[in-house]
């Protein structure tokens, strides 16, 4: 036995320092380097105080934003410290009621809007913190916003079609906006 | 599909076999015996430290005794760390010690190569578990997957050898020579994108917009309050803050798709924005996880001198993976029709992905997330970046049988391709049995041991999983973790057993599986998923490589040619597909006709 217990444990402790000391080391030197932002997670920063992350979404109900993709993260939507889907079935009757009660809301906030509703407003995230609504979920929150904020509709079309990304190469990315930069640069618009 | 969706597959296929190719000739120049550049810095200290004989081979025997010992050695660490890590450095957000079950679980997993989650990542690991423990598992996995089938082909090759090559040699050159300068290149290029990498405390940012959310109130006994109903009562809690986790999550990303093994460092896995932030690391890791795997047939050819055998083998696993990613992709696009009856646009346009968003990313839309459903569940991976308990019911069925299959279909870094090549031994005792011959491949004759080996090796799994279902269905602790109702309910406990027990790792995840029994069911399913069939296959290897090389005769069945192929495809399906048809037929086939079912009852209510 003891043939085999000094190759294995020597090389196991060997190994083990190589792939898990240095190398994630030398991974958090070249990314701090490299890219200090990113490697320290992208953070937003507004007047000079961190106020999120460009990658991590974040919960809005007043009717003045654009509103994110439902999270169902528990206790609180968007939370980053647990994040999780819904794991609903597609024949589970509670996501069919989950998905109405989203309709239900948006419809409450925009009662003359009688346009269909883009799906990835009213369904889960996979992550529950889902930085980024379809183009379309924008476009159809716009007339809300415009009328909250008594701003023309116009402006706040411009601005999705100034903040939105759309596929690179044409398959590599979906259309999208992120909501947390809309949002900042919706509360900066002057009047 | 539609056309974004077919370019996004054929550009994928095209580079995916394209960089295979010279890879895997650069694996098989690791699996060679000669010396590499620079072994005197990066190899020949490590072998003097550990008494390792370089030169020395192993029989099987000696060769499996040391696999096994190693990785136990692994599991016991890996354990040991999580029960401690509440005492050990770099635990900022001071976790707590892992529970005895769990940490049993997540050790067993990660040695195998599974990587199932029954923890959420950023909620129970401290950051010292996550890199020494979790992520050196990662190469350790890997690299014996791939070294089990060096020395595999090596036995193919040799002319009545008694040695088949050095455990200790395969894993240090594997890990040292491809798993680690790969994973340094695809970590830099990921921090790049957004994934995080450092040891900071998790960050509290104040956020736009306050959330209002109902919260359990907790009564002065420290526990929840639970009203006369017995139901918990809810309080109204405002948060101004969001969490921020961060952690060394992009070193342990890179190896985690690479070597297959599909461990996330967060709860969601590839899902989460600090994973996986952006289109491009998306289809980057989409790519990563399937090339080792395809490389190796590549490295198969280059070892057995005959580049056909590889090309053919690698044929019948991307037919297969073609068909199932065309079907995913199509079922997701699809949408939910029970949803599709509500004020909702669920259709594809250039201002939304559309289709079933349920569980989805945005930023990676439909298609990619039915492809990655494929290409992690095909490749024994197992990561997400979709809940797959949302997909549609087919779309969620052929992930499913993917695992089924045996993970055969590109698998797992080298599982994957002695799995096959097991299937390729079934393949030409099947020939051989319809135009009575001896079967023989490559030159080997297969004959009765070999066969009572391949027969451990294909039959072990359908055991564990069909057996560990019914188990888990009969008990009360079993039924207890399912979250769906019905036929999904069902499908979420196969799917379990499927995961687990084919060393693949991904979830329906609705399934509250972090109990002691799905703890202690699914970490016996992982451990002898893997290893009853490792032993198997060098017990084959040990008696090939004592057998001559037979020379081609122009009796010799071909086995690099079309017709192979087909047989092969179909050994893989009728062996691996058939012992699973009752199972998924009362699962996802009868989710599929209730949805469709529903459509049409409410067309005529409308009529």
């Amino acid at each position: 036995m003891k043939t085999y217990l000094r190759p294995a444990l020597v090389l196991f402790v060997l190994l083990t320092f190589i792939t898990g000391v240095a190398y994630p080391l030398l991974i958090t030197g070249l990314g701090q380097a490299l890219f200090p932002a990113q490697a320290s997670g992208s953070l937003v920063e507004r007047d000079g105080k961190p106020v999120g992350s460009s990658l991590i979404g974040q919960a809005f109900s007043a009717p003045k934003y654009f509103w994110s993709r439902p999270s169902a993260t528990s206790p609180m939507p968007n939370n980053g410290s647990s994040s999780g889907g819904s794991n609903l079935g597609p024949t589970n009757t509670a996501l069919v009621d989950a998905v109405q009660g989203r309709i239900d809301a948006l419809q409450k906030a925009d009662p003359d809007n009688k346009q269909l509703i883009p799906i990835d407003l009213v369904t889960a995230s996979a992550s529950g913190l889902d930085p980024h609504i379809s183009i379309a979920a924008a476009q159809y929150q716009a007339s809300r916003i415009a009328s909250t904020r008594k701003i023309p509709v116009e402006k706040v079309n411009a601005l999705i079609e100034q903040t939105q990304e759309v596929a690179v190469l044409g398959f590599l990315g979906e259309p999208r906006v992120n909501v947390l930069a809309i949002n900042l640069a919706l509360d900066a618009i002057k009047l | 599909m539609t056309p974004t969706s077919w370019l996004l597959f054929i550009v994928y296929l095209a580079l995916l076999l394209a960089l295979a190719y010279p890879l895997g000739r650069l694996i098989a120049r690791v699996a060679d015996p000669k010396p590499l550049p620079l072994s005197s810095v990066l190899e020949k200290p490590l072998y003097r430290l550990a008494g390792v004989k370089a030169g020395e081979g192993m029989s099987w025997s000696t060769y499996a005794i040391s696999v096994l010992v190693f990785n136990l050695i692994g599991a016991v660490f890996v354990y040991g760390i999580q029960r401690l890590q509440n005492l050990l450095p770099l635990n900022p957000q001071n976790m707590a010690a892992v529970t005895a079950d769990s940490a049993f679980n997540t050790s067993v997993s990660f040695v195998t190569n599974t990587n199932w989650q029954g923890y959420g990542g950023e909620a129970t690991m401290s950051y010292l578990t996550q890199m020494l423990a979790l992520a050196v598992q990662n190469y350790f996995s890997a690299a014996t997957g791939i070294a089990v089938m060096f020395v595999l082909i090596r036995a193919f090759v040799a002319r009545s050898a008694k040695t088949l090559g050095n455990f200790w040699v395969d894993l240090t050159r594997v890990t040292v020579y491809v798993l680690l300068p790969m994973s340094i290149v695809f970590a830099v290029f990921l921090v790049s994108q957004g994934v995080v990498q450092n040891f900071s405390a998790y960050k509290e940012v104040s956020t736009i917009e306050k959330v209002v959310y109902q919260q359990p109130k907790i009564g002065p006994d420290g526990q929840p309050m639970k009203d006369a109903k017995g139901e918990s009562v809810m309080e109204e809690a405002t948060a101004a803050t969001q969490t921020l986790p961060m952690g060394p999550a992009a070193s342990q990303i890179a190896i985690k798709q690479l070597g297959t093994n599909g461990g996330g460092f967060f709860n969601v896995n590839s899902a989460h924005p600090y994973e996986n932030p952006t289109p491009l690391s998306n289809f980057a890791e989409l790519f990563a996880i399937l090339l080792i795997p395809a490389a190796l047939c590549f490295t198969f050819g280059d070892m057995v001198r005959d580049k056909r055998q590889g090309i053919a083998l690698l044929a019948a696993m991307t037919a297969i993976f073609v068909a199932a990613s065309l079907a995913t992709m199509h079922f997701e696009q699809q949408g939910n029709p029970r949803i599709a009856a509500l004020h909702v646009d669920q259709v594809t346009s250039s201002a939304q992905t559309g289709g079933n968003m349920e569980g989805k990313e945005v930023r990676f839309g439909v298609d990619t997330s039915a492809l990655w459903a494929v290409v992690t569940t095909a490749a024994s991976n197992g990561s997400v970046n979709a809940m797959h308990d949302s997909f549609t019911p087919l779309g969620g069925a052929v992930p499913m049988l993917m695992m089924q299959l045996g993970e055969v279909v590109f698998g797992g870094v080298g599982s994957g391709l002695y799995g096959m090549l097991i299937f390729a031994l079934m393949t030409v005792f099947i020939a051989g049995l319809m135009i009575g011959r001896t079967p023989e491949y490559l030159g080997k004759k297969i004959e009765s041991f070999e066969i009572k080996m391949i027969s451990i090796a294909i039959l072990v799994t359908p055991l564990l999983v069909l057996v560990g279902t019914a188990i888990a269905l009969m008990t009360e602790a079993g039924r207890a973790g399912i979250a769906n109702p019905g036929a999904h309910g069902f499908s979420e406990v196969l799917y379990a057993l499927s995961s687990a027990a084919n060393n693949n790792g991904s979830a329906f995840a609705g399934l509250s599986a972090n109990t002691p029994f799905y703890n202690t069911l699914l970490g016996i399913a992982m451990w002898f998923g893997r290893f009853a069939i490792i032993i198997p296959v060098l017990a084959i290897a040990g008696s090939l490589s004592a057998k001559k090389r037979l020379e081609v005769t122009a009796g010799t069945m071909p086995t690099h040619g079309p017709l192979f192929i087909v047989l092969l495809i179909g050994t893989v399906l009728i062996v691996g597909a058939l012992t699973y048809i009752p199972a998924l037929a009362l699962g996802p086939v009868v989710e599929h006709l209730q949805l469709v079912g529903t459509t049409v009852t409410s067309a005529k209510a409308g009529q």
